[in-house]
């Protein structure tokens, strides 16, 4: 009996299953393999006749003065950009959610539009609102009298113009994750808070502050894990450069990974991969001891 | 009095919000505005919003003298066979995970939680030589299968699933009906939003995917839009502004009107993965 269940089980699961064992945890597996190996892509039809190099892309890695600079870059990515897309996103959610504003839908349409478009398209946009002479953004700022840089060609400026359209299409993801959080916190918490007299502001942060926890935990997550994968943008917009400005972890996996060197590519995805567990880990401690304490 | 702090806000809040939405949309109504201008025009400075001399030469260029039309057609391939696939296989295991007991199963919803955090930078190596293996390189084959069952949306599928009540399927199963008959005639319809949600997000995905059909696709009669974009832009054709704009425009516009049509499902999605 308990056999024949689960073999009606299975025979809704096993296609899933399957292709999910063969495509997914087979290839998580066989990376971390790579990743102590120096196979390159003329070893993939024998990939077991590769050496064995024990930890020497890891070592190779940090001393890798390109590597180390695509990590700070990716480091810059994920430290400036989490934070403003958070606010941003919190803060148009706020406002759209604070029953003062009319023609809510527009807003939140016009603000989610940018998330739903191909980032290779609009990556391909924004090269050109950023170029110095003739493009959008630099004339807008000497409308106000500001000589803006050749952003994209500029070492210093390009990683934050980068950064700059990876925000403005990220707000509109946090928004409406923020919007779901708002419209979940009961109504009679305020009404509470407003018979003991609270002050829009202290409701703010007695009320809706920590009813939104989870919300934080959720946004920062799943746009830490986002913005530690940088991809597309840089190589649409800058292809790294300029001098490796822009070039991030994944755009470093991939050049290493298109010059053949799969084993060192492996190693390093293995590294963004444990960035991407640790931090997971990381913000679920933060925001609990938060809540502890 | 507070009435009127009332309104001073509202006007503040809305300024602020209009600007942010000006900010929002500029880009799109740029890109689609400039992808009728002459190559001369598009390089003007200061740059200009209405095309002084509109023409079409930018997307005859696109779909006469590129392949634009293949890798169209390419990508809506893909996307539907990613999409189908996805919702078949991803409802039953949904279903198997929410509403049956077998051996197995919680080491199954395990993975696929763990799976979510795998980010697809750190498989995609292994994956290509896995493809290159089963000589399924430049295929739709290889195009579709990796992504043909997701994890994420067996997620979905479970979380939405669980909610139906185990009394109406129990009813079923006492009336002699089968679990595929009870998945086929019940679950399915009851589940019709979360399928829209599903289908919408996985073709969503599929259209706008970049790296797997980057590194599958070698030749270009099997590049997908956003590959053939992205390599046409940092080659032979990066100076031809008009050009890839217009290549732009196609690869957006097909989603901004899906998107404008059924964006209740869209936020739904996002919402239930964002609360669940």
């Amino acid at each position: 009996m308990r056999l024949r269940r689960s073999a009606v089980g299975w025979s809704f699961a096993l296609p899933f299953a399957a292709l999910f064992a063969v495509f997914l945890v087979g290839p998580v597996l066989a990376s971390l393999a790579m990743s102590f190996t120096d196979i390159r892509s003329a070893d993939v039809r024998s990939p077991l006749a590769v050496t064995f190099l024990g930890f020497d892309n890891y070592v190779r890695l940090f001393q890798d003065e390109q590597f180390v600079k695509a990590a700070g870059n990716t480091l810059v990515v994920v430290l400036l950009g989490l934070p403003l897309t958070v606010v941003l996103g919190m803060a148009a959610a706020l406002g759209l959610n604070s029953g003062l504003v009319r023609f809510r839908a527009i807003f939140r349409v016009g603000y989610y539009l940018p998330v739903v478009t191909s980032i290779v398209a609009i990556s391909v946009v924004w090269r050109f609102l950023l170029q110095p002479d003739t493009g959008l953004l630099n004339s807008v700022l000497g409308l106000v009298g500001i000589e803006g840089p050749n952003w994209l060609a500029n070492t210093s400026t390009a990683l934050p113009a980068v950064i700059m359209m990876i925000v403005w299409r990220g707000i509109g993801f946090q928004m409406v994750i923020f919007l779901a959080g708002l419209q979940a916190i009961p109504g009679e918490l305020y009404e509470a808070a407003r018979i003991d007299g609270a002050s829009r502001w202290a409701q703010f942060w007695h009320v809706t502050v920590p009813s939104l926890r989870p919300t934080l935990l959720f946004v920062t997550v799943i746009g830490s894990i986002g913005l530690l994968q940088v991809f597309e943008e840089p190589f649409v917009m800058t292809r790294g450069g300029p001098l490796g400005s822009t070039t991030t972890v994944a755009y470093s996996v991939y050049s290493q990974f298109s010059f053949g060197n799969y084993g060192y590519a492996s190693a390093m995805s293995y590294v963004l991969f444990l960035a991407v567990v640790l931090l997971s880990i990381l913000w679920f401690r933060l925001l609990r001891s938060d809540e502890v304490g | 009095m507070k009435r009127r702090r009332d309104r001073n806000a509202a006007i503040v809040l809305h300024t602020v919000l209009i600007a942010g939405l000006a900010i929002m949309i500029a880009p799109f109504v740029w890109m689609v505005l400039s992808s009728f201008k002459g190559e001369g025009e598009v390089r003007r400075t200061p740059p200009t919003w209405l095309p002084a001399d509109p023409t079409l030469a930018n997307y005859r260029e696109l779909f006469e003298r590129l392949d634009f039309p293949l890798y169209f057609t390419n990508s809506v391939i893909v996307a539907v066979l990613v999409t189908v696939g996805n919702l078949l296989i991803c409802s039953a295991t949904g279903y198997a995970l929410a509403k049956l007991r077998f051996l197995g199963r919680r080491a199954l919803f395990v993975l696929v939680l763990g799976n979510l955090m795998v980010p697809p930078m750190a498989t995609f190596v292994p994956q290509f030589v896995l493809v290159s293996n089963l000589g399924l390189v430049n295929t739709f084959a290889g195009l579709v299968l990796p992504n043909l069952a997701l994890a994420v949306n067996v997620f979905l599928m479970r979380q939405f699933i669980l909610s139906i009540p185990d009394d109406l399927l129990e009813s079923a199963r006492v009336d002699g009906a089968g679990e595929w008959r009870i998945y086929w005639r019940i679950v399915l319809p009851l589940t019709g939003p979360a399928l829209a949600t599903v289908g919408i997000l996985t073709f969503l995905g599929s259209w706008n995917n970049f790296l797997w059909p980057l590194v599958v696709a070698t030749t270009e009669d099997k590049y997908t839009l956003p590959v053939a974009l992205a390599l046409y832009s940092v080659g032979q054709n990066q100076t031809q502004y008009g050009l890839l704009l217009a290549g732009s425009v196609t690869i957006i516009l097909p989603i901004l009107v899906i998107f404008a049509v059924l964006q209740r499902h869209f936020v739904r999605g996002i919402a239930t993965t964002g609360l669940k």
